[in-house]
């Protein structure tokens, strides 16, 4: 893979974490007013599919949104002024952490009713094929989402009518053990692997390690190829194992922040998150990876980390800065 | 904030919240055809806790269900039919809005079709309401929805009291469907409960506060904040308001509302929903077809303004039916 597009993969990857991370400080301070979903422990996936989409092609996303925005091109300042409700914000404050969108990034519009979104997105493929456009969709969602019968439905009629759509379902609650299998009955759903089901409906399916941004970026660039010929929707389980930070509807900060030092070794991360940073932090794992192979050195792997980290100071203190919005607001849009 | 209740002899002191858990936990105790289909009564609140010796005594009493609304909440009238008496825990009102085929289009005129025969016993208990940051999809207020749905039965309790007497009825005792609709805000508000089987059988009214100029006519939070406004204008413009609390919406007690607008001839009706067909209109309609002769004064809403209800705070406080602007409402009465 061309040494450019890993940076990019590894800055994108890295702005996410560092995002997320000042989200718990804003909880911490009452700026976030109320509970949020964080992207920590996803980030490959997110980074992954999004760079192999074209710049106007559609995104849809969820509650755990952050992310999915960051990766599409989103600007770190306008998400986190939305996550904290100010006028600066993607949707002005209006939206907030539940719903970031960016219409001119091609996310017109996030639901955080689980499942929302999904017919949404088959409404935009629709209109695309119906108009014989190139541009894809690609809608983001929980394993939760397969526990709603829309998911269902929007997955039948979406292979009727052979819509140009990817389901990207991001299965993140799997043990780092089972990340490359293909999974078990749970107590939410009855299905041995949630993968087999779409094939029912005769869509064809994929499974990936969603902590591998490589794999990721690879499979999503093939398959839309498919998806763009007008051969019909297609399926990804991608397979995440949960931070430990990200139990509860408040998130925690447990081991602290990531310290980039653990791509140089993973033990030394603290006790609350060393067997996650060792095993299934998508983030670590890349950095690591990007040293091992030779394409940075612990310096360069040290100075993109500080670059980053500036950029995302500097975004949360235009997030801060942003004024909250003013009633006006509100004018002509009941 | 703390509501006043005419006591009877015995009562403690107990937070909503509390005495929520505690109504649970004797409706499980005294009936062994209740089944919980989820048990979060108190959501995210800073109270969710005292639920937990609840769940945990009750376990076998609970399932917990996938996110699955429309096919829990058809699952609790099923069960209901075949004599069980199932409390459905939906956790945020808007997530009933996945269940609405079920809830209206089903629980709702089953009896009505069977001409009483077949009875849906079933308590779909929700948070509604702005609980400060939910944005546009986690602060709804569908009270109205439900109330324009005849064959459901709607509470609204606003102390402590009459969430315990309420819900102890309508899970015991009552033979209809009953939407159960708590505020998120109201989990706090302290005030004095019966000791013993305190029971409340719909359809009674309840004035909180007695006065002769101004009737205040006001659900679930409103009361707090109505009580508020009039001992604001007591104090400020020695105007005495008539606060009367319906508890439930259907069957509504006319009568108790009707002998206080005849008294007073001034009327303001405040709900949390939004104005547009809201609760708070319907109730005005009410009183305006059977009390206009005594009505001296057009008869004033407060309620949600017709927009979506925005995540920044500053957007949210400008639709809050605050304290504020019932007072300013009782002024323009004048
Ligand atoms: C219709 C509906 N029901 C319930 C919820 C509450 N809720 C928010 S997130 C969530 C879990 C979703 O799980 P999953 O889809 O796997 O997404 P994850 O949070 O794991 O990313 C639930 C139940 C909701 N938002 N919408
Ligand atoms: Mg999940």
């Amino acid at each position: 893979m061309h040494r450019d597009l890993q940076l990019r993969f590894l800055r994108t990857m890295l702005r996410i974490r560092r995002v997320e991370e000042r989200c718990i400080a804003f909880a911490e301070t009452g700026e976030i007013r109320a509970h949020y979903h964080l992207y920590i422990g996803q980030e490959a996936a997110g980074t992954g599919a999004s760079a192999a989409l074209a710049p106007d092609d559609y995104v849809f996303t969820t509650h755990r949104n952050h992310g999915h925005v960051i990766a599409k091109g989103g600007d770190p300042g306008k998400v986190l002024a939305e996550i904290i409700g100010r006028s600066g914000g993607y949707l002005g404050g209006r939206g907030g952490t539940f719903h970031v969108a960016a219409p001119e990034l091609g996310i017109p519009h996030t639901s955080a009713i689980v499942g929302g979104s999904l017919p949404i997105a088959a409404g935009v493929a629709f209109a695309v094929r119906r108009r014989k456009g190139q541009r894809a969709t690609l809608a983001f969602f929980g394993d939760g989402t397969m526990e709603e019968g829309v998911f269902y439905e929007t997955l039948n009629l979406a292979q009727l009518w052979r819509l140009p759509l990817v389901f990207f379902m991001e299965n993140n609650s799997v043990s780092a053990a089972e990340r490359a299998g293909r999974g078990s009955p749970t107590s939410e759903h009855a299905a041995k692997a949630l993968s087999d089901v779409p094939r029912a409906f005769g869509v064809e399916t994929a499974t990936v390690d969603g902590t591998d941004v490589e794999a990721v970026f690879a499979l999503v660039r093939r398959l839309l190829e498919r998806v763009r010929s007008g051969e019909g929707p297609f399926f990804v389980e991608s397979r995440t194992t949960r931070w430990p930070g990200n139990y509860g509807a408040f998130p925690k900060l447990v081991g602290g922040t990531t310290d980039i030092a653990w791509a140089l070794d993973a033990a030394s991360a603290p006790d609350g998150v060393r067997a996650w940073t060792m095993e299934s932090d998508p983030v670590i794992a890349y950095a690591a990876k990007l040293l091992w192979h030779g394409a940075i050195d612990a310096a360069a792997l040290r100075a993109i980390d500080a670059e980053v980290r500036g950029e995302v100071d500097r975004a949360a203190r235009f997030a801060l800065e942003s004024p909250l919005p003013q009633a006006e607001a509100l004018a002509g849009v009941g | 904030m703390s509501v006043e209740v005419r006591a009877p002899a015995a009562t403690r002191t107990l937070k909503f919240a509390e005495a929520l858990a505690e109504a649970v936990d004797e409706i499980c105790a005294e009936d062994p055809r209740v089944v919980l289909i989820g048990a979060r009564f108190t959501g995210h609140t800073p109270s969710a806790h005292v639920m937990e010796p609840v769940t945990r005594k009750h376990a076998s009493r609970i399932v917990w269900p996938p996110i699955s609304e429309l096919a829990y909440c058809g699952v609790a009238v099923g069960a209901a039919l075949a004599g069980l008496r199932p409390i459905v825990e939906m956790s945020t009102a808007t997530f009933s809005y996945e269940a609405v085929p079920q809830i209206v289009n089903e629980a709702a005129v089953i009896a009505a079709m069977s001409g009483g025969r077949v009875r849906a016993p079933v308590v779909f208990h929700m948070l509604y309401g702005i609980r400060g940051g939910g944005g546009p999809q986690h602060s709804g207020s569908p009270q109205a929805w439900w109330w324009n749905s005849p064959g459901l039965q709607v509470a609204m309790p606003s102390s402590p009291a009459d969430v315990k007497g309420l819900l102890r009825w309508a899970a015991l005792r009552s033979e209809g469907p009953t939407v159960f609709m708590d505020h998120q805000r109201l989990m706090e508000l302290e005030g004095p409960v019966p000791t013993g089987r305190h029971e409340i059988p719909f359809g009674q009214a309840d004035v909180k506060r007695s006065g002769g100029d101004v009737t205040i006519v006001a659900t679930s939070i409103q009361v707090s904040r109505a009580l508020e406004a009039a001992n604001r204008l007591a104090r400020e413009d020695g105007i005495e308001v008539e606060v009367v609390d319906p508890r439930t919406l259907e069957p509504l007690d006319r009568a108790t509302i009707f002998a206080s607008v005849r008294k007073t001839g001034r009327v303001v009706v405040t709900d949390e929903s939004h104005e547009n067909a809201g609760v708070a209109s319907g109730l005005a309609a009410i009183i305006a077809e059977e009390c206009f002769d005594a009505l001296r004064a057009p008869i004033r809403r407060v309620a949600i303004p017709p927009t979506p209800v925005p995540y920044a705070e500053s957007l949210e406080r400008a639709l809050i039916p605050d304290t504020e602007r019932l007072v300013a409402a009782v002024r323009a009465l004048r």
